[in-house]
């Protein structure tokens, strides 16, 4: 469970109204997946926290719950996006300049500051980096707070990686990140690991009881990453998980998200496994 | 500098973990310290299995060649991991080309004697079949849900 009665950034204005974002600059991340640079047109800044996610939209179009990618403590939001359709098609190819709107912040954040003193893990498939990468520069921008900071990451090819060029740098050495990256499928280009992401964890050398292990990707992956950590030792309760459901109001009020008792846009979207195990595997949830 | 013994490495690998010194002595002697460099084969399709190998440096890349279409990596052994199971289960042979990806070191025990060692020690012989069943659990485990192809666009 993420802390209790943690305070997060909550809309500025009326919970449901969208504010008008501009697109700053569009970062291409694989073939279908980009990351846009947004800031607010009415020049109210958008607080966040790492995990937290917005309603991003387009004007006349719809909107898609998107993670927020960039660090809470500074620079400009970023959001990454991957083309699934037709909300998430007109999103990856806004253009700088395009207007979008943006409602929230909304849900529960990582709360990494649960684990100062310890090993922070993290543990992404595919573009499950995105909402993680948040909490990982923040943890980066007070690194000194934590021990062991690691980045176990799975991706369908080589090609298939998002931010490529933060994972180059980590591991360069930049930010002291025990990085290890596995895909599912390479050829001979690929000299890494090729396996399921869980294959790094025997390997990754933490600390299990000092340890909180943060898990974004596939929600199969997530139940795989969260048994293979149990079995490694850390208690069910030091590992959070991002969970993915149809949001619609953000706010708790259509149930479009509900996983029985929880409402996933405001009990998470980030919540503690020991209160998911039971939950994830009920069929029709 | 301290110069490492086989039952050292043996003893430092997690496939051996915890096994009594006895054990690891009479592996020892079944065991020998092999390099070799990327891109060259350890062990090639259809070749007998004649050896049992943990990784204790560098990547092994399990590969399966196609006409069609070259070389793909399945799968892959690194530090602490090992290279596989034909040595114990029949037919004793390899099902796919090993190649390291960069400088590997591994420690590479000789089948027919690790099943000698087995049978004339059948604790040791089951303690060693369980650890080798895990760790074809895992893979098997974790291949089924690669098959899935999770990262895929649904």
């Amino acid at each position: 469970m993420t802390a209790a009665g943690a305070t997060r950034p909550r809309p500025s204005g009326p919970p449901l109204l969208p504010r008008p974002f501009r697109v700053l600059a569009t970062r291409p991340e694989t073939a279908d997946t980009t990351t846009l640079t947004i800031e607010p047109a009415d020049g109210v800044p958008l607080a966040f926290a790492a995990g937290q996610f917005t309603m991003l939209g387009t004007f006349g179009g719809a909107e898609a719950p998107i993670s927020v990618t960039s660090s809470p403590a500074a620079g400009p939001v970023e959001q990454t996006i991957r083309d699934m359709g037709g909300v998430t098609h007109d999103l990856t190819t806004a253009a700088p300049g395009h207007m979008l709107t943006v409602r929230g912040p909304y849900g529960t954040g990582w709360d990494i500051t649960d684990g100062v003193g310890g090993d922070l893990v993290f543990v992404a498939g595919g573009i499950g980096l995105a909402p993680l990468r948040s909490a990982l520069l923040e943890a980066l921008a007070n690194r000194a707070a934590y021990r062991r900071v690691v980045l176990l990451y799975g991706a369908r090819t080589p090609a298939e990686q998002v931010f490529r060029d933060d994972l180059a740098r980590w591991a360069a050495g930049e930010g002291d990140v025990a990085l290890a990256v596995t895909v599912d499928r390479a050829d001979r280009g690929w000299a890494g690991p090729v396996g399921l992401v869980t294959s790094l964890i025997p390997g990754a050398g933490f600390d299990p009881a000092s340890t909180l292990a943060l898990v974004c990707g596939p929600e199969v992956m997530m139940r795989f990453v969260a048994m293979a950590l149990i079995d490694a030792g850390v208690p069910a309760g030091r590992i959070r998980i991002s969970l993915e459901r149809n949001m619609k109001c953000g706010i708790g009020l259509c149930g479009h998200c509900q996983l029985r008792e929880l409402f996933i846009c405001t009990d998470g979207p980030v919540l503690g496994y020991d209160r998911l195990a039971g939950l994830m595997t009920v069929r029709e949830l | 500098m301290k110069i490492r013994s086989i039952a050292d490495y043996l003893s430092a690998h997690p496939f051996f973990a915890d096994l009594d010194a006895g054990s690891l002595a009479e592996l020892a002697g079944c065991a020998v310290n092999e390099h070799i460099r990327a891109g060259e084969y350890l062990f090639r399709e259809g070749h007998p299995a004649e050896h049992f190998y943990l990784v204790t440096r560098g990547r092994i890349a399990l590969e399966l060649f196609s006409p069609a279409t070259g070389p793909h990596v399945l799968d892959s052994a690194g530090e602490g991991e090992v290279l596989d199971w034909p040595w114990l289960i029949p037919p004793h042979r390899w099902f796919f080309d090993g190649r390291a990806v960069e400088p590997t070191s591994v420690v590479s025990l000789d089948a027919a004697c690790l099943r000698g060692k087995c049978e004339a020690d059948p604790r040791l012989g089951f303690e060693l079949a369980i650890r080798a069943a895990q760790t074809m659990s895992h893979r098997l485990q974790a291949t089924r849900a690669r098959l899935l192809d999770m990262y895929a666009a649904p």
